[in-house]
């Protein structure tokens, strides 16, 4: 495949697995563990690091799942205790990110590791980071990170799918029927961490969260049913992607940016103009009611 | 045996006590309000015994066994304002989260499952709105959706948390004949309830609450003044109302 079309690829999985799982973090309001967990996967690459000495990536995925599960748990932990939530996620996470950051800046000379490039990712490089065995060139790195995770992802999703949904409606109403509703928040908080670090490498800690939560709030506006909401925001995700890159070639700026910029126009285009929530039909609909009643 | 019982149930939030030292135990096949007033515990007291909210002690039985080995047997309604109703799903997918209980794990819900669904919709009459967003529902049918959900659970016990709430006189009528119905059919059905005006016409028998049990027992002789006045305490504006009602009636 050519250079671009690894590029395009890579950047593909990331809005699959990114706007799949967003969904989730949208339907049940924790978009902002997925700021806190896209920062704090930060302190597990480096712990990875510190322990494996290498920058291999089942080690990175290893000790981003720990750390993002544990982020998780202090956030749920402090919530417990009486800490409101959105204070519990800003103490979490910046503590637990500035740790990584000053074990970075303590070890990270001596290997290819840097903030600016886990903040912004760098998607041009991945094509050259290729996977080898024996010999055979078996494509970049990065796209079978990202292959593995979404696949992981998608039987997770399907096998749990009946689990997922309810304990994201109606809590207690799984709780009551005996779903295990802790084991399946853990689930997704994992499903979250390894979706950030295997995105991490194309479009950075700060950008992940905008390929996370754009696509799934856009297919949100769109449909009233979950599983469209899910290929919808996959869709998006894609699209956001292949956008992006282009406007980036064109304007010759950052890819990651310009992604994200791409989701974002997606996001602004539907919000005015999705035929049933979008504010257009929202208007034309009240100005029918106004002349009907007029 | 006694389809459900309550012993020595106290529940705290943040070392507050919200329950102390409730003892209950209520028949067969009847229609049973628990009344009190507001911050009394009675939402807090089903929670409590679905295993909603942790015990710091005390135990519950459905059917002389622990809940967790009883849920098939139990139904729930909660108040329908604990859920996001702009959820993406339509009504009869809600009724089918009733079946996951009976579902179990890895498999999705079969046909049989669908069919018994809209039957439990048919029952609230709301069989025509099966595929509408649950967001574009009134807040009746909104409340006969989650009473779907509860009928499909297929329970013999029910647990009910203010279904009176925020409906409209037709809803609160097809409730109630629902309620009689399933009593009818044996079962038996706890509702938590606000409205003192209806608790003579609606249940058999009454809990009377206020963070511990004040009485439990048939309506016509748990229901009066005095048990009302150690509920309510010193509300006593409130009370010149409840005499009132309790004369009148």
């Amino acid at each position: 495949m050519s250079y671009e079309g690894w590029i395009l690829l890579t950047g593909s999985l990331v809005g699959i697995s990114c706007g799949i799982v967003g969904c989730f973090l949208i339907l049940r309001k924790m978009a902002m563990l997925a700021d806190a967990i896209s920062h704090t996967v930060l302190l597990g690459i480096v712990g990875a690091y510190l322990i494996s000495n290498s920058l291999e990536g089942v080690y990175m995925l290893i000790g981003a799942a720990v750390v993002g599960i544990l982020t998780a748990f202090f956030v749920q932990l402090l919530h417990s205790i009486g800490v409101q939530s959105d204070a519990a996620i800003g103490v979490v996470f910046t503590s637990l990110f500035a740790v990584g950051v000053i074990l970075l800046s303590l070890f990270g000379g001596k290997v290819h590791l840097d903030v600016e490039h886990a903040l912004m990712g760098e998607i041009t490089f991945i094509p050259w980071d290729i996977l080898e065995i024996n010999g055979i060139n078996l494509g970049p790195k990065a796209v079978w990170m990202l292959g593995t995770v979404l696949i992981l992802n998608l039987i997770i999703i399907l096998l749990f799918y009946k689990e997922i949904k309810i304990s994201s409606f109606d809590p207690d109403m799984a709780v009551a029927l005996g779903i295990p509703v802790l084991f399946i928040h853990y689930l997704l908080m994992g499903m979250l961490s390894l979706t950030t670090v295997a995105s991490f490498d194309s479009v950075g800690a700060i950008l992940v969260v905008a390929m996370l939560i754009v696509p799934g709030a856009t297919a949100y506006l769109l449909t009233d049913k979950l599983s469209v909401m899910l290929m919808l925001s996959a869709l998006v995700g894609v699209l956001s992607a292949i956008a992006g890159y282009f406007i980036a070639m064109i304007f010759n700026v950052s890819i990651s940016g310009s992604m994200a910029v791409a989701a974002g126009v997606i996001f602004a285009i539907t919000f005015v103009l999705s035929p049933t929530h979008g504010l257009l039909s929202r208007w034309l609909a009240r100005k029918r009611l106004q002349n009907k009643s007029a | 045996m006694n389809p459900v019982t309550v012993e020595n149930v106290t529940v705290a939030y943040h070392s507050k006590p919200v329950l102390q030292e409730v003892s209950f135990s209520v028949p067969e096949g009847k229609l049973i309000g628990i009344i009190g007033p507001n911050g009394a515990g009675k939402s807090t007291l089903i929670k409590a015994v679905l295993g909603l909210v942790p015990r710091a002690s005390g135990d519950v039985y459905i059917y002389g066994k622990p809940y967790k080995q009883q849920r098939k047997l139990v139904g729930y309604v909660p108040q329908r304002g604990s859920v996001d109703w702009d959820f993406p799903t339509n009504a009869l997918d809600v009724v089918l989260m009733g079946r996951y209980g009976h579902i179990g794990w890895f498999k999705r819900p079969s046909k049989k499952d669908v069919e018994f669904a809209m039957s439990c919709l048919e029952k609230v009459g709301m069989k025509e709105y099966a595929n509408r967003q649950i967001s574009q529902l009134s807040g009746g049918q909104q409340q006969r959706v989650f009473l779907a959900r509860a009928l499909a659970q297929d329970a013999t016990v029910y647990f009910m948390d203010e279904p009176f709430v925020g409906v409209d006189a037709a809803t609160e009528k097809a409730i109630i004949s629902l309620l009689n119905e399933l009593k009818a059919q044996g079962k038996t059905v706890l509702v938590v309830h606000h409205d003192l005006q209806t608790v003579k016409e609606y249940f058999d028998w009454v809990l009377l609450l206020n963070m511990r049990k004040i009485a439990i027992g048939p309506t016509e002789e748990t229901f009066t003044l005095e048990n009302l006045q150690k509920t309510y305490g010193g509300r006593l504006t409130f009370l010149h109302q409840q005499h009132a009602i309790v004369n009148q009636q």
